[in-house]
């Protein structure tokens, strides 16, 4: 962790020298727990911790699962069902498993609304972000498959629907379809990968989770402030930072335990609430349920596929200018995917020279309308499509694509931003007055 | 989000006085298992048992619950005897009888209730969860989160929601009026110019299963249709939930620790970051000075 | 940590170990699940206890039944049986020690009287005549024959193992008594298992 200022681990004891010598382990959770951050960090900071013990939860319950769940379309429906019944403890595992899927989108959402409004994917950070959005993708995928397995009926018209996606691609689709599902439809070779895959890639995920966490130890954290921690003197570096153990780790972990507080109220008193009452009855081929909707963080990206259909002008004029190679339903496909590419290349299509939103201005409120319309486009996705859903549906998609293509290019240009504070030091100082021994001053307390 | 809720609600009662496509009426029936401390009344869900024993075993399976599951804490928990008796009612066959040729025997603890014996009656094990998102897709969940309505509010209601046929269907309209059930057929005669629903509910295949008084309670209890729809509704939520009492337990014991170690974290990371805010160095071994 | 500058030190320290106290029960309670989970499932204890009717099993016949995956014989002795298997002095036993779960102490002397399972009450039969264990076989697992071998009671054709009237080894490669499982009379003609 070169780029970032921290005490060097010096072993101690004998024992810590003899595996230093023969392993740095202890030098590298040395640097990587002692690490200098910004000491201005507030309550969104949180969430990077929160997923990485939600991704923890989701891996240790899910191999437990995995120990009493059967992959087979006639015994997986009922192999869920012993779980539930049968097995010590089974039921909650299962709700926790189910419902920490929530959780980890939940907290993902909210890791990245925090990272847009505080500019966190500017340079230097934009590996982190990029990876980053490499994991959102990763994690949608995991949780798609994962839904497939207890082999209810959402589960099974889900999975068709989704897999269905692939055969819009021009072409190409139907064979990438079939090599998918391993068959014409949904069935045993689909439920068979899937659960190999959901099995395998949380793994993927959290080596990428290393990598995330590397990448931002090098360039160190963001902060509300934006300005970087001063590196002209160890004296001022040290003024603006403090170490990773023990400030931020017992700050985390408080927040830890108050979401897992939520969190648990929901498995202990409604852990159905977030799931699809159709997915208690098995799988059934013959019959499709009235209304396919996905679970809910998957909502606003359904609402962005759905929006784009054949009667929008810009689907038109595509399908004309492509001679029908790109139809409503491919054009909703690559909307959908586009949505989070337009996202992942934010550090390029920001052009404004001020990071964090703090100091914004205008882009405050273009910011808060991006969070409402992302909600609105989540109770949209809910929607049956049709009478009003479709138009604010395309309402909602349009200002998502605007937000990034125009407005975060615009603002740089036209807004006159409000000057940061000097340093992190300062900032800090001005939210905690030094003589009432750290009281919050709220006439100098930053608009979260 | 609350304000595009009230946006959604505005919506859903532009019509009031018509009914949307697939919409019964559903009371909000009270049951002891609902809310954070809510738990099962082992006589009502007796109770249950009984009249499903009585009248809904005759078509519908159970085909996920054990007779052992009747002994259990939290549900029925009828006493050793009593359960074994009760599975002796029932024949299952097995294949490790008659020299691997199979056979059937009286049904012991370890196995379980039979699977449906009519084609069209759905297995019961898990309706009451599989009929708990009746607020159908124009609904948000909040009334399930606030009333605490779910799959038993719902099968009370269609137990006890057959009524005369409204006048404007016709005389021979296949099926069973019905004002809980939505998904069933709906004759055109019903249906007004704007394409809604004159009346709610719909026509089930179902004939009504219950009358007054088809069941006699050892305990006295009154066995109206209302009050044996429910009792089976309360049965059919412990035979979806069986480890419902003790889920809620865990997710109690689990909040009030939580909140305990959040407290505690709450004054240890107040204590740590006090000297820092009050502008002092911050604790920590410090080797290059400042 | 907690010695740097800290004037009211004891109170700091009582928060500090309180916290690190709850955080280690939280965790305990977040891992027990996953522990326990491996344990057998209700299921599975469900099948840990059958009931077997006997009333059809005369004097001189053997009932065997499956429990666990494993043949269990269960046999209604005559009273030639019952005699022979109480004469056998102890010291001619292979194996001296009872080999029976329903004894609560391990070493019991393998008499008749410590394998064979009481009667139920009521019954006319002379004491002794039941006798239940595993039927299989203490050397490699195979499922011994009945009423034969050298001493009238089981023999293991696998390897020749002589099982006597009390299922007690007496010749042969096998190093223990066939081991007697847990029962009971739950009623006059019917044997729990387990």
């Amino acid at each position: 962790m070169s780029g970032v200022l921290h005490d060097d681990y010096v072993p101690k004891t004998r024992g810590e020298k003899w595996v230093e010598r023969r392993l740095p382990i202890l030098s590298l959770l040395y640097g990587t727990l002692m690490i200098r951050t910004p000491r201005n960090l507030n309550w969104m900071w949180i969430w990077g911790i929160v997923l990485m013990f939600a991704l923890i939860s989701q891996i240790a319950t899910g191999v437990v699962l995995a120990m009493h769940y059967t992959p087979h379309v006639d015994m997986a429906f009922a192999s869920v069902e012993h779980i539930m019944r049968d097995v010590n403890g089974g039921h909650m595992l299962r709700y926790v498993h189910a419902n920490g899927a929530s959780l980890m989108f939940v907290a993902v959402y909210a890791h990245i609304f925090r990272n847009l409004y505080y500019g966190s994917y500017k340079t230097p950070r934009e590996i982190t972000y990029i990876i980053g959005i490499l994991m959102f993708v990763l994690m949608m995928g995991i949780a798609f498959m994962g839904y497939v397995l207890p082999w209810g009926q959402m589960s099974f018209h889900g999975t068709s629907v989704i897999t269905g996606l692939f055969g819009a691609i021009p072409f190409v689709g139907e064979s990438i379809q079939t090599w998918l599902l391993g068959a014409g439809a949904v069935g045993q070779p689909a439920l068979n990968r899937f659960f190999s895959l959901h099995f395998l890639l949380p793994f993927v995920l959290l080596g990428l989770t290393f990598v995330h966490v590397w990448a931002f130890h090098t360039t160190g954290n963001n902060n509300p402030t934006g300005v970087e921690v001063r590196r002209s003197s160890v004296a001022e570096a040290k003024a603006d930072t403090v170490p990773f153990w023990p400030y931020f780790i017992l700050k985390d972990f408080y927040a830890l335990a108050l979401v897992m507080a939520v969190f648990f109220a929901i498995v202990g008193f409604m852990p159905n609430y977030l799931g699809h009452p159709d997915n208690y009855i098995p799988a059934n081929p013959l019959a499709t349920p009235a209304h396919i909707v996905p679970e809910w963080y998957f909502l606003p990206f359904y609402a962005i596929l759905r929006a784009f259909t054949g009667d929008v002008w810009v689907v038109m004029a595509v399908d004309w200018i492509t001679f029908g190679i790109v139809d409503a339903k491919f054009f909703g496909v690559l909307a959908m995917f586009g949505a989070i590419i337009v996202m992942a290349l934010a550090p390029w299509l920001d052009t404004s020279m001020v990071r964090s939103g703090r100091y914004r201005p205008m882009f405050k409120w273009w910011f808060a309308l991006l969070l409402i319309d992302f909600v609105v486009l989540g109770w949209v996705g809910a929607m049956p499509a049709e009478g009003i859903y479709p138009y604010i549906a395309l309402l909602g998609a349009t200002y998502w694509f605007a937000y990034f293509l125009v407005i975060l290019p615009l603002l740089g240009v036209i807004e006159k931003p409000v000057a940061p504070p000097v340093s992190i030091a300062a900032d800090f100082a001005a939210h905690y007055d030094p003589q009432t021994g750290g009281t919050k001053q709220f006439a100098g307390s930053p608009a979260e | 989000m609350l304000r595009t809720l009230a946006l959604g609600a505005a919506i859903a009662l532009s019509a009031p006085a018509a009914f949307a496509a697939g919409e019964g009426e559903i009371t909000d029936y009270a049951f002891p298992h609902e809310g954070p401390f809510g738990s099962f009344d082992t006589l009502q869900v007796q109770r249950g048992l009984q009249v499903y024993t009585e009248v809904c075993a005759s078509c519908h399976g159970l085909s996920f619950v054990a007779f052992r599951n009747l002994s259990q804490p939290g549900g029925p928990e009828l006493p050793e005897d009593q359960m074994r008796a009760y599975a002796e009612q029932y024949e299952v066959f097995d294949e490790t009888l008659a020299d691997g040729e199979g056979d059937f025997r009286p049904a012991t603890p370890a196995d379980r209730f039979p699977q449906s014996s009519l084609a069209n009656a759905p297995d019961l094990s898990l309706m009451a969860k599989a009929r708990a998102g009746f607020h159908g897709p124009y609904g948000t969940g909040l009334s399930q989160l606030f009333n605490g309505m779910g799959g038993p509010e719902y099968i009370t209601s269609l137990l006890a929601g057959y009524e005369e046929p409204p006048a404007c269907a016709p005389e021979d309209f296949e099926g069973y009026y019905n004002v809980a059930f939505a998904a069933g057929g709906f004759p055109e005669e019903c249906v007004d110019e704007e394409g809604h629903h004159t009346v709610p509910g719909s026509w089930i295949a179902m004939p009504p299963p219950l009358s007054d008084d088809q069941v006699e309670f050892a305990d006295g209890s009154p066995a109206t249709v209302e009050a044996m729809s429910h009792d089976v509704s309360a049965f059919l939520m412990w035979a979806a939930e069986p480890h419902l009492n003790a889920r809620k337990q865990a997710g109690l014991t689990g909040v009030l620790f939580l909140a305990v170690l959040a407290v505690l974290l709450y004054l240890t990371n107040k204590r740590v970051w006090a000297p820092v805010k009050a502008g002092g160095r911050p604790i920590g071994k410090d080797q290059h000075g400042v | 940590m907690s010695h740097t500058e800290a004037p009211q030190g004891t109170r700091r320290d009582f928060i500090y170990y309180a916290t690190a106290g709850a955080g280690a029960v939280v965790a305990g309670a977040a891992v027990w699940p996953l522990v326990n989970q491996m344990n057998p499932t209700a299921d599975v204890q469900a099948l840990a206890s059958i009931r077997v009717d006997v009333a059809g099993v005369a004097p001189g016949t053997q009932l065997t039944v499956l429990w666990q995956g494993k043949p269990v014989f269960i046999r209604a002795r005559t009273e030639e049986e019952i005699a022979a298997a109480r004469e056998v002095p102890l010291e001619e036993l292979v194996d001296p020690q009872a080999n029976n779960a329903n004894l609560s102490n391990a070493e019991s002397p393998a008499t008749d009287e410590n394998r064979a399972l009481a009667n139920p009450e009521g019954s006319d039969l002379p004491e002794g005549t039941w006798l239940v264990q595993m039927g299989v076989c203490t050397h490699l697992g195979c499922v011994p024959l009945g009423d034969s071998g050298d001493f009238g009671g089981w023999f293991c054709p696998c390897h020749g193992s002589h099982y006597d009237t009390s299922g007690r080894i007496r010749r042969g490669p096998a190093p223990r008594n066939l081991p007697v499982p847990v029962a009971t009379f739950v009623d006059a003609s019917t044997i729990q298992l387990g």
